[in-house]
């Protein structure tokens, strides 16, 4: 039956774009996890994804290493994060507007920078093979790609990835691990649900939520080094164009645990393939499904969980508040 | 504790967050490796330096007046509205249709239309998430994001594939018919003495001014304004007065996505006279960003207003004249201004707070 078999190599081939689509908005949503789940509101994933991006690209381009980039990268989301804490936690400022700030801000200061220092138009010069990460082949991958059902899942699924999509795989259960299973997490999901207890215990709440707004930055660092330095190969302006905030739906849409968001992000991703895929291209019994229907399709789902309407959506309950010790 | 004397916090503050915004932004200007003082003597002179420029920062203002009273409404009962930005892009639909659909009806029948087209386009794309905050307790601030997305999507499919003039390839609709725009004020102006030269300044700039005024009028001396305000500082508290929060906020955020929606007039009917993609430009944003340093108070948000205006206006001459500085350049001095004057308040206001309160205690 050769349409079954067209059929299956489409849907492989899906499934390859899905996990590729899925790995920045993976590592972004994880990094927020842990802010949100200390109870500070991370609309900022955007602006450090975009900061990381750009310093990525920009330290490769001069440096020509993948890593040194890879560094620059986590190292500007680290620093963003950190004004955030001194922001939100420090001096309990508005936690969304100090987030909208920052967004602000390195959406503009990309772009500054970028074209006082390359002269490209804001962009950043293109990156060879050593200065981006490049994809990994599993062995034996183009020998087993022939053999029928298991060989192209290998081959386009499996392997052929660059590092930073591995790394967002091994993410998911390490974080899962690292909230459920671990001391720093208890401590974390506590601050976030019932601060004062956890002071209380002697357990300080700016230290944790600092902490947790650290793993946001490292891991919003991965997010943006996988955009400019492996997906592609140089900053483009607003390259991050609102996965931050599509990674900050499926957190919320995974109900801010780890397992749902990787469900969320693949489901975000899988959206975005078929949307490239079909471009206008007539569905069997449907017709044309416009690409904007597509595209808008997340928020929607996102909108209509937050309401309740699909299942239900708690968020840790001293999100957004910030923390007065008592006198 | 001893209030901070009124001048403190209503002048010096805000001379002082600007400040601090200002230093922070030149210290990007010499990462760039431009002079500051010579870039804010372009800017100055780009935005105010003749009559037509001052022309353009007003017209700026107008769109980013519209915005900033919006949020700030939104910010009184301590809702985020971060939607602007989309409800006025639907607006922008509203005005759109009513303009295209006037054919030959008189101009003074189509200004009211449309600003009611625009007022209603707006308050009706913030109704969903102000129902969802107000009644399921979903987020105002996730949803508008969500809803800012949405309305892209939706824009963007209206445009390309229904609203479209046929046999052209950019997605915009036809032009308007003339009696479906907006007047200038640059005749007027003239009448008065005061060139402008060919600036957009148009019509919107006057609404944009009275609706300055019944924002202050709805805040500060009506009951709904009240129970706003009160809301805004404690729900306990207000709910105990007998304050129904869930009607205060939809009517608090229908308030806000209509002047958001106001914004549209400027663009869509007064200067461009067709409907485009992404005329919002952002104005949505800078709105967060002119209600915070306006101290959400409208004298305060016409004055930020106009300071934005003549950023975006003298930020448009600074990358003619120094090629290295672009445009984005504005929008960094917008995020910093947001930062120390929004999220790092805290920071700024308690040192100045305890030194002009600390001579009065002496004294007492």
């Amino acid at each position: 039956m050769p349409g079954l078999t067209e059929g299956f190599v489409i849907l492989v081939l899906f499934a390859g774009a899905t996990v590729r689509g899925a790995a920045p908005l993976v590592l972004a949503a994880l990094g927020g996890l842990f802010a949100e789940r200390s109870g500070v509101v991370d609309i900022a994933l955007e602006g450090k994804m975009l900061a990381a991006a750009f310093a990525a690209a920009a330290t490769a381009a001069v440096t020509g290493s993948a890593w040194a980039g890879l560094g620059a990268a986590v190292a500007a989301a680290v620093f963003l994060a950190l004004l955030h804490g001194f922001a939100c936690v420090t001096h309990r400022g508005n936690q969304v507007v100090s987030g909208m700030a920052l967004n602000i801000t390195v959406s503009g200061l990309t772009v500054v920078l970028g074209y006082a220092w390359f002269h490209e138009g804001g962009q950043t010069p293109l990156l060879g093979a050593g200065a981006r990460f490049g994809p990994i082949d599993w062995p034996g991958a183009a020998r087993l790609a022939p053999l029928p059902g298991i060989g192209p899942v290998y081959a386009e699924v499996l392997s052929g990835h660059n590092i930073l999509v591995y790394v967002a795989a091994a993410a998911v259960p390490a974080v899962a691990w690292l909230v459920y299973r671990t001391r720093f997490g208890l401590r974390l999901r506590a601050v976030g649900e019932s601060p004062g207890a956890v002071d209380t215990a002697g357990v300080s709440v700016a230290r944790t939520r600092y902490q947790a707004l650290v793993m946001s930055g490292v891991l919003c660092g991965l997010s943006g080094a996988y955009l400019s330095i492996a997906h592609h190969a140089s900053f483009i302006r607003d390259m991050s164009a609102g996965k931050g905030y599509l990674a900050l739906a499926a957190l919320i849409f995974g109900q801010w645990r780890p397992v749902p968001t990787l469900g969320a992000c693949l489901l975000f991703a899988f959206a975005d393939a078929v949307q490239v895929r079909l471009q206008g291209t007539p569905l069997p019994w449907i017709g044309v499904v416009p690409v904007q229907l597509i595209q808008a399709l997340p928020y929607v789902l996102t909108v209509a969980l937050l309401a309740g309407f699909v299942g239900r959506a708690v968020a840790p309950r001293a999100i957004g508040v910030p923390y007065v010790k008592e006198r | 504790m001893r209030p901070v004397p009124r001048w403190v916090s209503l002048a010096l503050l805000p001379a002082v967050n600007l400040s601090v915004a200002l230093l922070l932004s030149a210290v990007v200007v010499l990462l760039v490796g431009e002079s500051p003082i010579r870039a804010l003597r372009v800017l100055t002179a780009g935005a105010f330096g003749n009559g037509e420029a001052v022309g353009y920062t007003l017209y700026y203002a107008t769109n980013f007046l519209f915005t900033g009273l919006a949020v700030a409404v939104a910010f009184h009962g301590g809702l985020f509205n971060i939607g602007a930005e989309g409800q006025a892009y639907i607006a922008g639909l509203a005005v759109a249709l009513v303009c295209l659909g006037a054919g030959s009806w008189p101009r003074w029948l189509v200004i009211p239309a449309a600003v009611v087209a625009a007022a209603t386009g707006g308050a009706a794309w913030a109704f969903v998430p102000a129902w969802l905050q107000a009644r399921r307790g979903s987020h105002v601030v996730i949803t508008t994001i969500m809803f800012n997305f949405i309305a892209s999507a939706v824009m963007t499919y209206l445009l390309v594939n229904v609203l479209i003039k046929p046999g052209q390839q950019s997605p915009e609709t036809r032009e308007f018919a003339p009696s479906a725009w907006l007047p200038a004020l640059h005749d007027p102006l003239h009448w008065l003495g005061w060139e402008t030269g060919q600036s957009p300044l148009n019509l919107a700039a006057l609404v944009a001014l009275a609706a300055g005024g019944l924002v202050w009028l709805y805040l500060w001396h009506t009951r709904w304004g009240y129970e706003l305000r009160a809301l805004g500082h404690s729900e306990t508290a207000a709910l105990y007065g007998g304050i129904p929060p869930a009607g205060t906020v939809i009517a608090a955020m229908l308030i806000s996505g209509a002047l958001a929606g106001l914004m549209s007039l400027n663009e869509v009917m007064g200067v461009q006279h067709r409907l485009l993609l992404n005329f919002t430009g952002g104005a949505g944003y800078v709105g967060i960003a002119v209600a915070l340093m306006g101290r959400n108070h409208p004298v305060g948000i016409v004055l930020a207003a106009v300071l934005f205006g003549a950023l975006y206006q003298g930020g448009s001459e600074l990358s003619f004249d120094m090629p290295l500085l672009t445009r984005d350049m504005v929008v960094v001095i917008q995020g910093v201004i947001i930062l120390v004057c929004g999220a790092l308040e805290q920071a700024l206001q308690q040192p100045l707070a305890a030194l002009f309160r600390r001579p009065a205690r002496a004294a007492a």
